[in-house]
């Protein structure tokens, strides 16, 4: 065994005697057989030859002769025997692999659920297990089985992923590797048998591989990987300037988030749908916000106008928040402050009239209570064409 | 003395001017299309990314003769592996910009717009659900559009029979090529 420090290991924590967090790698991929196992032991073997002590602890080969063929020459923990009501089942040892304690570790499948009797219940938390031995880990991941995407992967190809797992174990990743793969190469890996074996590939092939699958699923996992960085990013830049930010009270956001203020009529429901579209190029959650005036009566169209609105925020995964308030201003702050919001729309307001006149318009009067917070004012493209005439 | 008169005469003014300021419309200001006492309701359901021209212009013929509403109802199907309440953003991603398309084109005609979007398992599911929840006077349905949109024969035959509506179905025109979809949209969306 090798006996230099790791790695992984903290300067802070040298010659305490405390194992340091192991460091996790995450190979992330659009769906099975666009190459996520194969490239971490390829990882695995620029490891061992650069000298650390390197295992695998758990490969799911499925059937792949090229994935087999490349785990030669990395020691492997052998799975243990799991009887489950009467039947047979092969497990991670976890167990073995931290007796063993290698430098590093390679676990396929992070999203994996265990039999019932061994440690945990999932994977993941095997591998939890692992890091905080010190041991630094690498593994495999196909995005739908992200539990935030879960539903919207389930919409795209009509097929739900029964094993999930948190997307703070993928946020937590000391490093996430995107495996790319075009759909069409990965429609020619399947039709040639890398994927599955023969009687497997036409069923996949009617079912979840399908290119218009394929496509979506990949953007998901270029998003979800250029999230994640950004996320790291920001955290970071958080932490940075902490000090800075303490004075403020506002929360810091993490990403983007955006609030739109509505109204209950007709013409809300544009200033929603861009709001919807700009949060989805922002790849940001979506409130509404409708502040109401105190005790006051909904007419009929009123309620109707509300009840869409509300089947719209719906449909599109957005939240809709009414408060009742006279003070518009202070309760759109106040709102803002309490979502973390970064981004404020909302549409052009009617023209005063009146004293009303003599009042600081309700963008300048949000900018003036929310610094460092973008405003913007959705036009009305409808009447577009007219105004230039 | 006379500063006295003209002091008054000043406030006076300023009160005239303040109570003309309220009263009368501002200039430019336009009157209130998109805030419609919704006198009549012609609903325009549809499920894919575009719908048929024809369908549209009779729906603003009919909503500019009788000062109706028009009410663009974009169905969303819910796959039965999820329940009903959800989100539908890849549906939403190709339904919203066609809504938003719909819209500007009818408000440009000076039409008032009222949109709608229901769930169901089915797409006459949804549209049963809508109907539930609200009345309308008119629903326009172009039959060229029952394969691409989903509609089939029957569901229309169960609009005909079950809507307490008047139901124009307008019938398929060899030359019915031209349709409106996300990309007739003004500006970005």
């Amino acid at each position: 065994m090798n006996d230099e420090p790791r790695a992984g290991g903290s300067p802070a924590l040298a010659g305490t005697g405390a194992p340091q967090r192991g460091h996790l790698r995450v190979f992330l991929g659009m769906a099975a057989g666009v190459g996520k196992t194969f490239r971490m032991l390829l990882e695995g073997h620029a490891e061992q030859e650069a000298g650390r002590d390197v295992v695998i602890g758990l490969l799911e080969t499925h059937g792949r002769a090229e994935t087999a063929k490349l785990a030669e020459g990395l020691p492997m923990i052998p799975r243990r025997r799991v009887v489950y009501r009467d039947t047979a089942l092969e497990e991670m040892d976890l167990p073995a692999i931290l007796q063993r304690a290698p430098e590093l570790c390679l676990i396929d499948e992070l999203a994996h659920t265990n039999a019932p009797g061994v440690e945990h219940a999932k994977r993941y938390e095997d591998v939890d297990d692992v890091l905080a031995a010190g041991i630094d880990v690498l593994s495999t991941l196909n995005v739908q089985h992200l539990e935030s995407l879960n539903d919207r992967i389930a919409e795209l190809t009509g097929i739900r992923v029964r094993e999930t797992i948190p997307d703070d174990v993928l946020g937590r990743a000391d490093e996430v590797v995107m495996i790319d793969l075009t759909p069409e190469a990965l429609l020619d890996r399947l039709r040639a048998g890398k994927v599955y074996p023969p009687e497997r590939i036409g069923p996949a092939l009617n079912n979840f591989f399908r290119i218009e699958n394929l496509a979506a699923l990949r953007e998901v996992a270029l998003r979800q990987v250029a999230e994640e960085v950004g996320h790291k990013r920001l955290i970071t830049e958080h932490v940075v300037s902490r000090e800075e930010s303490m004075a403020s009270e506002a929360p810091q956001a993490v990403g983007e988030r955006l609030l739109a203020l509505v109204e209950p009529y007709p013409g809300a429901q544009r200033l929603v749908r861009r709001a919807w579209r700009s949060a989805q190029r922002l790849g940001a959650d979506l409130d509404l916000l409708w502040v109401s005036p105190p005790s006051r009566r909904l007419s009929e169209d009123e309620e109707r106008s509300l009840a869409a609105l509300r089947q719209l925020a719906s449909v599109l995964g957005a939240r809709l928040i009414v408060e009742e308030s006279d003070e518009l201003a202070g309760t759109v702050a106040e709102v803002a402050r309490r979502q973390g919001t970064t981004y404020v729309l909302m549409g052009a307001s009617r023209p005063a009239r009146g004293i009303a006149r003599l009042r600081t318009p309700l963008p300048q009067r949000l900018m003036e209570l929310l610094p460092g917070l973008d405003v913007r004012i959705v036009a009305d493209r409808a009447h577009r064409g007219e105004d230039r005439q | 003395m006379s500063a006295v008169v003209v002091i008054v005469i000043a406030v006076i003014a300023a009160a005239a001017g303040l109570a003309a300021g309220y009263w009368l419309p501002p200039h430019g200001h336009r009157p209130a299309a998109e805030r419609p006492t919704a006198v009549r309701r012609i609903l325009l359901p549809f499920t894919g990314p575009e719908i048929s021209r024809r369908a549209f212009e009779a729906a603003v013929r009919l909503a500019k003769a009788e000062g109706a509403t028009i009410m663009p109802a974009f169905l969303a199907r819910v796959p039965r592996n999820l329940p009903l309440d959800s989100p539908l953003p890849a549906q939403c991603s190709y339904g919203m910009p066609l809504m938003e398309a719909i819209e500007q084109r009818a408000a440009a005609q000076g039409i008032a717009v009222d949109s709608r979007i229901a769930r169901g398992r089915t797409y006459r599911d949804a549209l049963r659900r809508l109907l539930e929840q609200e009345s309308f006077d008119r629903v326009i349905i172009s039959a060229t559009d029952s394969r691409r949109t989903g509609l089939s024969g029957e569901d229309l035959e169960w609009l005909l029979e079950r809507v307490p509506a008047e139901v124009m179905i307008l019938r398929p025109a060899p030359d019915d090529t031209r349709r409106i979809s996300a990309e007739s949209l003004a500006g970005h969306f």
